[in-house]
């Protein structure tokens, strides 16, 4: 099996992309990992049914920042319809790698905050 | 330097291979492996019920295992071993059976740095029964804090309500041998009808145990640790104790006479012992502590402790300040267990990332998420040596966690 740690991964756990926090937001989630601490915050607004911003916070080990970046990418501009279609198939294809059941945890806790942000 | 890898057939199948997690689980030695093979291949009947040669055969091996294991912890009598599936489930024994003896004015009393396993099982066992649990602290050093002018006192957590006293041998995260002989004696001298505990899941592989000179009531360990298989744990007890405990499990083995209205049961161990134990798995138990004998507890534990202070050493030499070890300030023995953090590193990358270069650590609170809680952290990363690892293994360890520190 190759790295999981690929450029693709290492670029955006270095530079996350829409890092950080909204003054204020339409919809509001958080969500953890008790086994290793992890920790998630999601923001977003909501405009004709789409996401239209998105910005999360919070710690993690490379693989859940980095699948946090890039859902977070992936969301803007998509209907709420759409993104319930979202699994871990779709964040697998994100991250382009292949992940052990324990290393999958990691990179589906910001899945898990994105649902929690729709429900 | 102990060279004895040659030992170990996994090795063969993975040259490159660093374990460096045997805290959490030992690899095993081909005495073992041929003993399991031996059972399975040659006697796999079941033991104390057939009168053919075969049975007797494979009682025998099984009952000459409580003799091993006596004389390894220097228990008065092998009728003081009771076999279990590990560790855990002797402590939880101990906990199911000695619920009677505790109402809502006992006190149980443990430490913050107790694996789940001695953690879990007594704060349950007080919610259950309504007994205070109190949780003996550390200190700046990550030491017990039972020390008052330069003395173990414990009269701040024990009293004349305590009823039991659980604690660790050595911790699975500080790799601490604690002063037990001192510490027990503390306990005794402040209240001397409780019933103490010891966890030896981390000692038995490294460290002699001494159950007379020690004085506990009852002590844990699990096979799979000390170069034995799985699905086997001890649990040793004082005779008069044992005695005194209800059954844990009913079924075969464990009764004297059953009649259609109510049963008797025997005696210990075997009123401990339940429907048919994990024989294989017992008998490869007695090669294993044989195997460790013949190697010596004390080269083993010396050797490890080499390996860990070297590894100490080169890790802060290699990156300074923005490596943390936990607890290297604490003035007691260790064992090769070094938990450490990384500055601005996961754990998780840093034992996902070694661990593609075939080099196995821990990440996470290791089962003592209390302990993590109390330094601070959510979770740390842990290298655990062994008799079969050597100075190679630190090099490469020190060179992974280069790359990663690179990487990330």
């Amino acid at each position: 099996m190759s790295s999981i740690y690929q450029e693709i991964i290492l670029d955006h756990y270095h530079s996350p992309h829409n890092f950080g926090e909204l003054d204020s937001a339409d919809l509001n989630a958080e969500v953890s990992n008790s086994s290793c601490g992890d920790k998630i915050y999601m923001q977003a607004k909501v405009k004709n049914d789409r996401i239209i911003v998105i910005k999360f916070k919070g710690v993690g080990c490379a693989i859940s920042l980095a699948s946090a970046s890039l859902l977070t990418d992936f969301v803007k501009g998509k209907t709420i319809k759409e993104l319930k279609k979202i699994n871990t198939s779709t964040i697998l294809d994100l991250l382009g790698i292949e992940l052990s059941p324990n290393r999958l945890k990691c990179a589906l806790l910001p899945l898990e905050g994105l649902n929690k942000l729709l429900s | 330097m102990l060279n004895i890898k040659n030992n170990f057939p996994i090795f063969k199948k993975h040259q490159d291979l660093v374990y460096l997690d045997s805290a959490s689980s030992s690899l095993k030695p081909q005495s073992v492996i041929n003993a399991i093979n031996e059972y399975n291949s040659s006697y796999s009947v079941n033991v104390h019920r057939g009168l053919y040669p075969l049975a007797e055969k494979a009682s025998l091996e099984y009952e000459e295992t409580r003799d091993v294991v006596a004389k390894f912890i220097n228990a008065p009598s092998k009728d003081e071993i009771i076999f279990t599936r590990n560790a855990t489930e002797s402590l939880n024994l101990l906990g199911y059976t000695l619920e009677k003896e505790l109402n809502s004015q006992s006190e149980i009393v443990i430490t913050i740095a107790e694996h789940h396993a001695n953690f879990v099982t007594w704060q349950q066992v007080a919610k259950k029964t309504r007994a205070t649990f109190s949780l003996i602290d550390i200190d700046e050093n990550t030491d017990l804090d039972i020390y008052r002018n330069g003395k173990v006192d414990l009269s701040m957590y024990v009293s004349s309500n305590t009823k039991i006293v659980a604690l660790h041998y050595i911790s699975n995260v500080l790799g601490r041998v604690q002063p037990l002989n001192e510490i027990i004696r503390s306990i005794r001298a402040i209240n001397p009808h409780v019933y103490i505990i010891v966890d030896a899941a981390q000692a038995s592989p490294h460290h002699v145990i001494d159950v007379r000179e020690l004085d506990c009531d009852f002590l844990v360990f699990s096979s799979h640790k000390m170069c034995g298989p799985t699905g086997v744990g001890v649990l040793w007890g004082k005779k008069a104790l044992l005695e005194k405990l209800p059954p844990f499990l009913f079924g075969g083995d464990m009764i004297d006479e059953v009649f259609t209205d109510h049963s008797t049961f025997a005696k210990a161990p075997g009123k401990f012992e339940a429907g048919t134990p994990d024989i294989s798995g017992v008998i490869g138990l007695k090669a294993a502590i044989q195997f460790l004998t013949n190697v010596g507890l004390e080269k083993i534990q010396e050797h490890e402790m080499r390996l860990a202070q070297l590894t100490i050493e080169k890790m802060k030499q290699a990156f300074g300040e923005s490596i943390h070890i936990i607890g290297q300030n604490s003035k007691f023995d260790r064992i090769g267990v070094v938990s450490f953090t990384f500055e601005g590193i996961h754990p998780h990358d840093v034992a996902g990332m070694l661990g593609e270069e075939h080099i196995c650590i821990r990440a996470g609170h290791h089962c003592a998420m209390p302990l993590h809680t109390r330094l601070g952290i959510n979770a740390s990363n842990r290298a655990s040596f062994y008799l079969y690892n050597n100075e190679e293994d630190v090099e490469k360890l020190i060179e992974g966690l280069r790359k990663v520190k690179k990487i990330l």
